[in-house]
């Protein structure tokens, strides 16, 4: 018993001794986990939480709501690269807001404004760059011609610029002083070369060349010096900031002033986050797709006490951005057959799709497809005499002669794309009411693109063709040849094959701009071949979706006043387009409501 | 008894380093073989991430080709697989995952030491929290007859609410009708995270909300399960044969809470091993910059390299909790302190 006692007492020792062990170990491990998150988030966060540029200014430790325009809309990650080489991750404000182009286009006046170029012209085979005077780089060097020449020779000679294959025609670029004089081959792209004078940016030499070829394109360029008019600030996982370039070239030479100190860009939330940020008057400026803001637009007196503000009071509310084709794939039986798509070119009412899906928020598209913008493009003759618009009956007896008989065919749109995933539903309806079945997938983006890629899909709703300043580009996606195993550059994914047409869309890329009339018959030959053989079938435009909140901010852009800018801060827009005019043109709320 | 002298003879500390290596084996072959599933299940899938991140690009054909090469090399997607396996395993070594695609080109170990304070912050208070008063509620529930009637029904609600819905109408409420809390962001978009009490006091007060949602959810669970497990206790024969003996019933309780806590232990050690995996509803909700919201975005594009590197936290988190709870294990329940010491347990 006694021995027995000791064993039991000695048992007790032991495990509580484990006991206690075994805890302190678990305690320490826990702290030990903990330490080190804390240790190495407090060690990424200064590389990543702000940029150097703003911690050799006055420490920041927000931003004044009277001084700040906030803008969503456009970035979906992290800001971590300015390098405008980047188009698919770079920062928001990279393209506009610190690098620029040579001219800007708009698509409103269907003009080229002269921006870091003050003048430009053709002679023969050879284009002459004016170099604005008087503009600097944000670390105090001045801008000259020789910046330009670079920046077009890097385009020529690094095959990963994404701006390669505009300056393919080009044999050199020369500065002497701030003229730079560009020499093509006998065949000059003069429609390439006109996008890369006002989509490309100028970039400065002296940093640039100091970069390794890969590094020229995927550098993060944390600390980047342009000729914008902001300059980076700050950045964290949420959102980037800019501040006033007081320096800015176009103060003096434009008359241009942002009357705003700070810009900040905030990453994408979900729908409701956004709609709720900006009827809150956290977000002023807006470029997401927010379904139903027409009702908060137009709604009750007006704007339903919100004060928002879109490019068009009424209907279709905001500016054309894109075409959204239905597409077929032409390699297939019976998207093969012409009159198959032809039945259901006619088979689809996309006016009310646009009121069904969009509540009106933007508009049916023309049967070319070309965005209004390229009306002088256009010929109305053509259109009229082959064009095709809504009309049940025709749809049936154009089906009657396609050789289709009732197999069921997949419509396919990116999972998520929720206004897209309801404008196939209602596509599907009215090709069912012709005797057309098509079954709606919602792949995820990926394994949709990949599909379009390799050609393994019936139908598909694709939006490649985005605004552009001539008809070049949006042919070119329609008939570019040859037809790879993968479509790898987006252009034909309907794989659909007219080596006349390609060749005459090769010829308008090499004619000049300004034979106007050599164009203008051109363009009609391809609109009216489009129309007859409906590669793509046109059902509507995506919008530049925009909204302004007057909290703080007013004077947004708008049709029939007299800044009737695209305010949209997307690539391709912000730094190509007119949104630097837009944004010069807010001033602030005269007295911020509660 | 004389069969397990040899055992008893050795000292204390072997058995416990005995037991400890044993465990620390069994979790570094559990982390070999997760951290290969997770390599190679992004990278047998059919698809290629780099195409994917070019077609944001627009590009022609000519400089598709070289960017692709360019971006191939940046990735690392250029070399044979067991190459790449190779660099995988090189690279995790050395504390680095790559280059997100997501979020060219940043790190993925950047972007995971970004959002892992939310994720940890936001989660953990409410798991402990809920935990403890959940506990404590369901035990109170199971002997008090108004608590029973009042506690377990409401338990019952706060389980079944389906969390994407809570997630919507609480901010609704808070947010949009009353304007008592915001909604979204982890912190006031006008400032900058400094150590200031502005920035402190605003970070608490956009934390409060997905706090919240998270602790209400989790309390009805831990409630309910605590009271049915402590009737059961309250009614074993373990406790009958206390009472029987003339214990006093706050004894019989106190040991029917302690027996009872053992599976709820182990639920909450499998919801903290899974925290760093975040609550990827919650911060979709509130958009609350998280691993959750970091492994949704990386889903979306695609982002291999990031979801990768997610996972191999997540590995880590769950054998490191498991190992803990092991620990726990031997510090609360008598019985494996017992096999440690070879009783019968």
């Amino acid at each position: 018993m006694r021995r027995n006692m000791k064993a039991m007492n000695a048992k007790w020792a032991t495990t509580r001794a484990i006991r206690w062990g075994a805890a302190a170990v678990a305690a320490a491990l826990t702290l030990a986990t903990a330490s080190a998150c804390t240790s190495s988030s407090s060690s990424g966060s200064p590389k990543t939480s702000t940029a150097p540029s703003a911690s050799s200014s006055a420490a920041l430790s927000g931003f004044p709501r009277s001084e700040t325009l906030y803008t969503s809309g456009t970035a979906y990650a992290p800001p971590t690269i300015w390098n405008p080489f980047d188009l698919g991750n770079f920062a928001t404000g990279t393209q506009g807001l610190v690098y620029e182009p040579l001219f800007l286009y708009d698509p409103v006046k269907n003009q080229y404004d002269p921006w870091l170029a003050s003048n430009g012209s053709w002679s023969g085979s050879t284009y002459t760059i004016g170099v604005r005077n008087g503009v600097k780089w944000s670390d105090g060097t001045a801008l000259t011609g020789a910046d330009v020449a670079y920046s077009i020779n890097l385009a020529m000679t690094n095959k990963s610029d994404p701006y390669n294959s505009n300056v393919s025609t080009v044999k050199s670029a020369t500065a002497n002083g701030n003229t730079v004089t560009v020499t093509f081959t006998s065949e000059p792209g003069f429609s390439e070369w006109q996008d890369y004078l006002w989509k490309a940016p100028v970039v400065p030499q002296h940093i640039w060349s100091k970069l390794s070829a890969t590094q020229q394109i995927t550098a993060a360029n944390a600390n980047p010096v342009g000729t914008g008019p902001m300059l980076l600030a700050a950045h964290n996982p949420t959102e980037v900031a800019y501040k006033d370039n007081p320096s800015w070239w176009a103060v003096s030479q434009l008359g241009l002033k942002f009357k705003f100190k700070y810009l900040v860009d905030v990453v994408n939330g979900s729908n409701n986050v956004e709609l709720s940020a900006l009827t809150a008057g956290q977000v002023d400026w807006s470029n997401n797709f927010l379904p139903g803001v027409n009702e908060l637009v137009s709604g009750l007196n007006g704007n339903a006490g919100y004060g928002l503000k879109t490019f068009y009071s009424s209907s279709p509310y905001m500016l054309p951005a894109n075409t959204v084709w239905l597409e077929p794939n032409t390699t297939k039986a019976p998207m093969n057959n012409v009159n198959f798509r032809k039945a259901m070119a006619y088979a689809i009412n996309p006016q009310q799709l646009v009121s069904v899906v969009y509540g009106g928020l933007t508009q049916p598209a023309g049967p070319t497809g070309l965005l209004p913008n390229l009306k002088p493009f256009m010929d109305q003759s053509m259109i009229s005499k082959y064009g095709f618009s809504y009309n049940q009956a025709l749809a049936k007896q154009y089906l009657a002669k396609s050789g289709y008989h009732g197999q069921s065919l997949t419509l396919e749109v990116p999972t998520g794309w929720t206004d897209w995933m309801a404008g196939i539903q209602v596509i599907s309806q009215d090709l069912a009411a012709v005797g057309i079945k098509v079954a709606p997938t919602f792949p995820q983006y990926a394994s949709r693109t990949a599909d379009l890629t390799n050609g393994s899909y019936d139908l598909a709703l694709d939006n490649n063709a985005q605004l552009d300043s001539t008809p070049w580009s949006y042919f070119q996606r329609v008939y570019a040849l040859p037809i790879a195993k993968q479509q790898t550059a987006q252009l034909n994914w309907e794989r659909f094959s007219s080596p006349a047409d390609w060749a005459l869309v090769q010829q308008a890329g090499t004619t000049p701009l300004s034979d106007t009339a050599k164009l203008s018959t051109i363009y009609s030959q391809l609109e009216k071949d489009f129309l007859q053989q409906l590669p793509q079938i046109p059902v509507w435009f995506n919008g530049a979706w925009f909204q302004g909140n007057t909290k703080y901010w007013t004077h947004y852009a708008a049709s029939g006043t007299s800044n009737e800018n695209t305010p949209v801060m997307w690539g391709g827009y912000l730094g190509a387009m007119t949104t630097v005019y837009a944004l010069a043109s807010l001033a602030p709320a005269p007295a911020p409501k509660p | 008894m004389t069969g397990r002298e040899p055992v008893l003879a050795a000292p204390r500390g072997v058995r416990v380093r005995r037991y400890l290596t044993r465990k620390v084996i069994t979790y570094v072959l559990a982390f070999f073989v997760g951290a290969t599933i997770d390599w190679g299940i992004p990278h047998l899938m059919p698809g290629n991430p780099v195409q994917l991140y070019l077609s944001k690009f627009q590009l022609q054909p000519g400089g598709y080709a070289a960017l692709y090469k360019t971006m191939s090399e940046a990735f690392g997607t250029n070399l044979p697989l067991w190459d790449q396996y190779w660099h995988f395993w090189y690279g995790l070594v050395h504390g680095d995952l790559g280059v997100s695609i997501y979020d060219f080109p940043g790190r993925v170990t950047t972007l995971i030491f970004n959002a892992i304070p939310y994720t940890l912050a936001l989660l953990v208070p409410a798991i402990i929290l809920s935990y403890v008063l959940g506990n404590r509620l369901g035990a109170a529930a199971a002997r008090r007859k108004y608590l029973d009637n009042t506690v377990l029904p409401a338990g019952y609600v706060f389980q079944a609410i389906p969390y994407p819905w809570l997630a919507l109408a609480l901010p609704f409420l808070l947010g949009e009708v009353w304007h008592v809390f915001p909604i979204s962001g982890p912190y006031d978009q006008t400032l900058l995270p400094t150590l200031s009490w502005t920035f402190v006091s605003s970070l608490l007060y956009h934390w409060f909300l997905p706090f919240l949602t998270v602790f209400i959810v989790s309390l009805g669970g831990w409630a309910i399960g605590m009271r049915n497990l402590v009737i059961y206790e309250l009614e074993n024969d373990s406790s009958r044969y206390m009472r029987a003996l003339g214990a006093k019933e706050r004894v019989i309780r106190r040991y029917a809470y302690r027996s009872a806590s053992l599976p709820q232990l182990s639920g909450l050690a499998l919801q903290l091993g899974v925290v760093v995996g975040g609550n990827i509803v919650t911060e979709i909700a509130f958009h609350y910059p998280g691993l959750g919201l970091l492994i949704y975005n990386a889903i979306q594009d695609e982002d291999y390299f990031l979801l990768q590197g997610i996972f191999i936290f997540i590995i880590i988190g769950v054998l490191l909790a498991n190992f803990i709870i092991d620990l726990v294990y031997i510090s609360v329940d008598p019985r494996t302190r017992l096999s440690m010491q070879g009783a019968p347990a």
